[in-house]
């Protein structure tokens, strides 16, 4: 039996086609562009559009189907991409345009406290805030978050209770942060008067936020590690809870971490609960139990609610404040999962 | 001191299913027992109940009795954790700790255990322990590694010097070369063959030549049919079991033509 020879190879466009296309579709573009006068963002749409149905369709005519449909979703990705990165580089690109000239030491160093007008004023206050409520709420939430995966993973199985916590924790997952606010000023209210105001306040409130972001991504990392490490330990003779202290978290303790950075990533902008329940002040205030206390949303907040050019401006130096702390926390937690990573020597 | 293991008319069920029925069989002390049989029949299911290690998995429970120098592991006064410090394991995928060095996966039962070791202890332990595991030439200048940069035999090799650091008195081993290359496996039949002296051992394994090399005796395993529990169809010392069966199924089995 005879048999026709086995072709491997098919012609292939060369590696700098798709830069090719890629500047002939913005030349193609730029011709309309001109013509009728688009900005910059219509031209780059137009010139993607050229580029998604010329790239494919080149393809289609050298390499054939496959390869076509292939460079398609490949240009379709890498659009999505751009989407999404856009907004964010953009964001950046203002809040640090308009925020930087507001930055210098006395801005970093100095309260509200007695400043008028356009006097030179600060955000320290709001800094000291921001930090203390933030880290009493993590105080709060972090060891009931993990505690209460320790049980879903390895205590409650598919019991009843534990679904039950499951769906209550994804039900608070979905509670307004205002609601979350005045729950705690309710709280605040019933036990020490309608008058009381106080950092911890806030703090609560944040915890309640808190808690269902820090229960569900250490439950994912306590449930990824494998059970024979659990089983390991078991026959070695350990109990259960000395399993879980030195085996369960200490392999999942890089997850763990970022689990909880996470979490105050995304409640350390909140501004609605903090407005309603730690209030508003211009001074310094280090005592988290006792008067009103700053945060940065809330200083952003009021400053841009006075609507004065400084005002603006403060805002502006304070998001960008805020901007570079969740920045910071984020490397912060790299380098912690990156030291407490598995397979670390002694 | 080594002991021996009595086992009588076991069941072993996963919830409602019964996953193992009616097994007797003596395991005696300082020897090597060997289960054999096909995927599926109860074999490590059985090895894993002789620690109680086998109720770690939700539903799963023991009617029967096994008794280890005259007390029944199943009773209810009895801790596991107390029975798994004296009935230790090795498994089938080699498992050390990822997030310690291999000198603290050796020590992993009294660090997990958090018992105070000098120094000077500590490391005699873990030379004499990966000595017999046949370990320490290839890691002694680098126990500060991580033990999950060794290669697969050797991890195995540092499992069986964890496991064995904390003087167990049985030796429980779940196909424990089936990851394994030729040469790592003959290097854990070694070991097998020299722990014997002080270790009561019971080995699972698929391989039908290991079972006739390392064993004293053999238990064979098979299903009754599909879809029914498995049983123990024929328990003998290894050396008849490998010439001159009770069972038919023994020798169509061991000879390769199974049922």
């Amino acid at each position: 039996m005879t048999s026709a020879p086995m072709v491997l190879s098919q012609a292939r466009l060369p590696r700098w086609a798709p830069a090719l296309v890629a500047v002939v579709s913005l030349a193609l573009a730029g011709l309309p562009a001109l013509l009728s006068g688009w900005g910059p963002v219509r031209w780059v749409f137009a010139a993607v559009a050229v580029f998604l149905v010329a790239m494919p369709l080149w393809s289609r005519l050298v390499e054939g189907r496959r390869a076509a449909v292939d460079r398609l979703v490949t240009g379709l990705i890498h659009t999505a991409f751009g989407l999404a990165v856009t907004p964010l580089v953009w964001l950046l690109y203002v809040v640090v345009r308009s925020g930087a000239p507001a930055i210098n030491g006395e801005f970093l160093s100095v309260s509200m406290l007695n400043v008028i007008g356009a006097e030179q004023g600060g955000i320290f206050h709001a800094l000291i805030g921001t930090l203390l409520i933030t880290l009493a709420a993590a105080v709060i939430s972090v060891p009931i978050g993990i505690l209460t995966a320790v049980y879903l993973v390895e205590y409650g199985g598919r019991s009843r209770i534990a679904r039950t916590i499951t769906f209550l924790v994804d039900v608070m997952t979905g509670i307004p942060s205002i609601v979350a606010g005045l729950f705690a000023l309710a709280l605040l209210m019933l036990l020490f008067g309608p008058a009381f105001r106080a950092g911890i306040g806030g703090s609560i409130a944040l915890s309640l936020l808190m808690i269902p972001t820090v229960v569900r991504s250490s439950e994912e990392m306590m449930r990824l590690v494998p059970d024979d490490l659990r089983e390991a330990s078991y026959a070695l003779g350990v109990p259960k809870w000395r399993t879980i202290t030195r085996v369960v978290l200490p392999t999942s303790l890089a997850g763990l971490v970022t689990g909880v950075v996470l979490a105050i990533s995304r409640v350390i902008g909140e501004t609605a609960p903090l407005l309603v329940v730690a209030g508003a002040t211009d001074g310094v205030n280090t005592n988290l139990f006792d008067g009103r206390m700053t945060t940065l949303p809330v200083f952003i907040y009021s400053q841009y609610a006075s609507s004065t050019p400084v005002g603006y401006q403060r805002a502006w130096g304070g998001a960008l404040v805020l901007i570079a702390l969740v920045m910071v926390l984020n490397l912060v937690a790299r380098v912690i999962g990156r030291i407490f990573a598995p397979a670390r020597g002694r | 001191m080594a002991k021996s293991i009595d086992v009588s008319d076991l069941h072993i069920y996963y919830g409602d299913f019964l996953a193992v029925e009616g097994v007797n069989l003596t395991v005696k002390s300082r020897s090597v027992t060997a289960f054999i049989g096909p995927s599926g029949c109860g074999k490590s299911t059985m090895l894993r109940s002789l620690n109680r290690m086998h109720e770690v998995i939700p539903g799963a429970r023991v009617e029967g009795k096994i008794v280890v120098d005259g007390q029944s592991l199943y009773d209810p006064s009895v801790d596991p954790v107390a029975v798994r410090r004296q009935i230790g394991m090795v498994f089938q995928r080699p498992n050390p700790f990822p997030t310690m060095s291999i000198y603290d996966n050796v020590l992993a039962g009294s660090r997990l255990n958090a018992r105070r070791l000098k120094r000077s202890e500590a490391d005699a332990i873990v030379e004499s322990s990966l000595r017999r595991a046949n370990l320490w030439s290839e890691v002694k200048d680098r126990l500060g590694r991580p033990g999950m940069g060794l290669s697969g035999g050797q991890q195995q090799r540092l499992c069986i010097a964890r496991a064995i650091a904390v003087e167990p008195e049985v030796l429980l081993m779940d196909e424990p070369c089936s990851a394994l290359d030729p040469i790592s496996t003959s290097a854990i039949e070694d070991l097998i063959h020299e722990l014997k002296t002080e270790y009561t051992i019971v080995i699972v394994t698929h391989n039908m030549q290991q079972a006739a090399r390392v064993s004293d005796d053999t238990a064979f395993f098979n299903l009754k049919a599909a879809g029914q529990p498995g049983r123990l169809v024929e328990f003998n010392p290894t050396r008849k079991m490998f010439s001159t069966p009770d069972e038919p199924s023994t020798e169509a089995y061991i000879s390769g033509r199974f049922g």
